[in-house]
């Protein structure tokens, strides 16, 4: 159908190697049939070896992307597709791992035994060893999935989006609920998949972990996708959307001062100021000019922080209109 | 092993025995999932089991339903019925909605598992626990309620508690899709017991006031009922034909109302 002539048009245009892209949304137009618009003519690509976070507030979308990559819901336009493919076909789910935020899995079968029956979906699975070490799920193998902590549970589902050995991999929220230690443990992971070729889509709220895993950062918001780049870059255009074309320059000045807000934003280079019982926080778009002139006018001023813009910040610009 | 050779070929012999062997392993750890789950095996197997001590055991010792048959044997088909239905709509009905509730069904739909290894794998769960039931009820209804059965008669009521576990099953499964999930278990019960009572599965259907009587056709469990009070000697109603014809029928229309279920939800979610 149109789809799928949409698909070839994308072809011709975009001449560059298409065998490295491994999942596509060509111009994605979703909607639910309550009339939700979930996606509006919304485009995503994921290449060979690249890690790409998907990144938005609840309700953008984030979700639906997945499902329609997964094959589990159709476009209402435009055209889905995964190694060139058609998603549902079972084909091309035997190379696709799939991590989705699973309430509970049948709770009285082992680890053991779930990760077999996973195994036992596809023609060449990764060794049952292996599977267990890179999900860290060494010692609890015989436990019942009921009896593990959150973060062993979380473990499990990792192990199973591994169980085929997928060359694409969806990973909906895949650190929620771990401790520090285990987190940094399947970024590890995550990063050598990516490494021997492995293309990984990951939806997260923890910035931090887009920030430290993605290859490319997407940002969508009310089914569109708002901005798209490497982290640095994201994190440069969220500053330069708070007004200032100087955006590299964009610095976070915190301190405690007993100026007013009005005096601080009458201050050169300040954009935004926010005054907290203690701390008052200012952007500027020209730190070393606002700083001078703050230290001038408040000499009592202390407890003195400098710092550029996060993810978050970068996020929340973004995000918030 | 046999994963190399079917990586060598694509063809439909490879492809056909690896989603045999999907089937297999899904029925396996289904049946062991549901026998480890107490909650669940206890009760479906633990319901019928009392009520027919109580009722067939108990409470009618020595009194006949009829010429040379017992109230405890008459009795033995319809908790083999009720205990059949309930191993469908708790272990179908509550699993399948609380699965679907979890995110498990959409991982497993997700997954290169052939969708019908799930369903299957369900339906021969009920399938197993119904001959569990049926076993022993019957070992208590020989041991300890002097019913006298013929090989035969066992293997009928054994057969048919088996096949009435599928309708069963699809009632389950559009209970599941229909049903929101929180409400799965209050649903549930809304149908196992009145179904039950309205069908003769406890009270046999003549006592039942006359109303109740017209009505009780439309149950797939009074027509189930009746096939087993056939086998077993005991008085019954209606043809054996028109019987599987309406169970044929009730679970023709369950799969067409999961379908449809199941499309909605998919065009929603």
């Amino acid at each position: 159908m149109s789809a799928t002539l949409q698909r070839s048009e994308d072809l011709s245009s975009h001449p560059p190697a298409p065998s490295d892209t491994v999942a596509s949304l060509s111009r994605v137009t979703k909607r639910y049939a309550n009339g939700v618009l979930a996606l509006d003519d919304l485009s995503l690509t994921l290449q060979r070896g690249q890690i790409v976070a998907l990144l938005g507030p609840n309700g953008a979308g984030k979700s639906t992307a997945v499902k329609l990559l997964m094959g589990l819901s159709t476009p209402t336009s435009g055209s889905v597709r995964i190694f060139a493919a058609d998603p549902r076909l079972t084909t091309t789910r035997l190379r696709t791992g799939v991590m989705l935020q699973v309430g509970r899995a049948p709770e009285m079968l082992r680890v053991r035994e779930h990760i077999h029956i996973f195994r036992g979906y596809y023609p060449n699975p990764m060794p049952y060893a292996d599977i267990v070490r890179a999900a860290q799920l060494e010692g609890v193998e015989d436990r019942m999935f009921g009896q593990l902590s959150g973060g062993q549970k979380q473990r499990v589902l990792f192990a199973l989006a591994l169980a085929g050995d997928p060359d694409l991999l969806f990973l909906d929220e895949p650190t929620v609920g771990l401790d520090i230690e285990s987190r940094r443990g399947m970024w590890a992971q995550i990063r050598s998949l990516a490494a021997r070729g492995k293309a990984v889509l990951l939806t997260t709220h923890y910035l931090e972990e887009a920030d430290a895993l993605a290859h490319r950062i997407v940002v969508i918001n009310k089914g569109r996708v708002i901005c798209e780049g490497t982290p640095s870059e994201v994190k440069s255009l969220g500053a330069s959307t708070s007004g200032n074309s100087t955006s590299r320059s964009l610095k976070i000045i915190r301190c405690t001062t007993t100026l007013a807000a009005t005096t601080l934003l009458a201050i050169p280079g300040v954009t935004t100021v926010e005054a907290a019982t203690t701390l008052t926080t200012i952007t500027s778009t020209q730190p070393e000019a606002t700083l001078r002139e703050l230290l001038t006018l408040d000499p009592s001023l202390h407890s003195l922080e400098v710092s550029s813009p996060a993810l978050e910040d970068a996020f929340l610009a973004l995000t918030s209109n | 092993m046999s994963a190399t050779t079917l990586s060598l070929s694509t063809t439909q012999p490879g492809t056909l025995s690896r989603t045999l062997r999907i089937l297999l392993t899904e029925m396996r750890f289904e049946i062991i999932r549901a026998l480890r789950t107490r909650a669940f095996s206890l009760s479906a197997i633990g319901f019928p089991v009392m009520f027919y001590c109580l009722f067939g055991l108990i409470m009618n010792r020595n009194e006949n339903i009829s010429a040379g048959v017992s109230v405890a044997k008459y009795l033995l088909g319809g908790y083999a019925v009720f205990g059949s239905l309930g191993a469908a709509i708790f272990g179908i009905g509550i699993g399948v909605a609380m699965d679907r509730s979890a995110g498990w069904l959409e991982l497993k739909q997700a997954s290169p598992m052939p969708p019908l290894a799930y369903v299957l794998a369900k339906c021969v769960m009920a399938v197993v626990f119904s001959l569990i039931i049926v076993s022993i009820l019957t070992l208590l209804g020989i041991t300890l309620g002097h019913v006298s059965l013929t090989f035969p008669e066992f293997a009928h009521i054994d057969l048919f508690a088996a096949a009435g576990a599928i309708p069963f099953s699809c009632l389950g499964l559009a209970m599941a899709f229909l049903a929101p999930p929180a409400s799965a278990g209050g649903i549930a019960n809304m149908i196992y017991l009145p179904m039950s009572f309205l069908s003769g599965l406890w009270v046999p259907i003549r006592f039942l006031p006359h109303i109740l009587q017209t009505i009780a056709p439309i149950f797939p469990t009074y027509h189930l009922a009746q096939l087993m009070y056939a086998a077993l000697g005991a008085p019954s109603l209606g043809s054996t034909l028109g019987h599987w014809i309406s169970l044929l029928g009730f679970t023709l229309i369950m799969l067409g109302v999961t379908w449809l279920a199941f499309r909605r939800l998919e065009q929603n979610s």
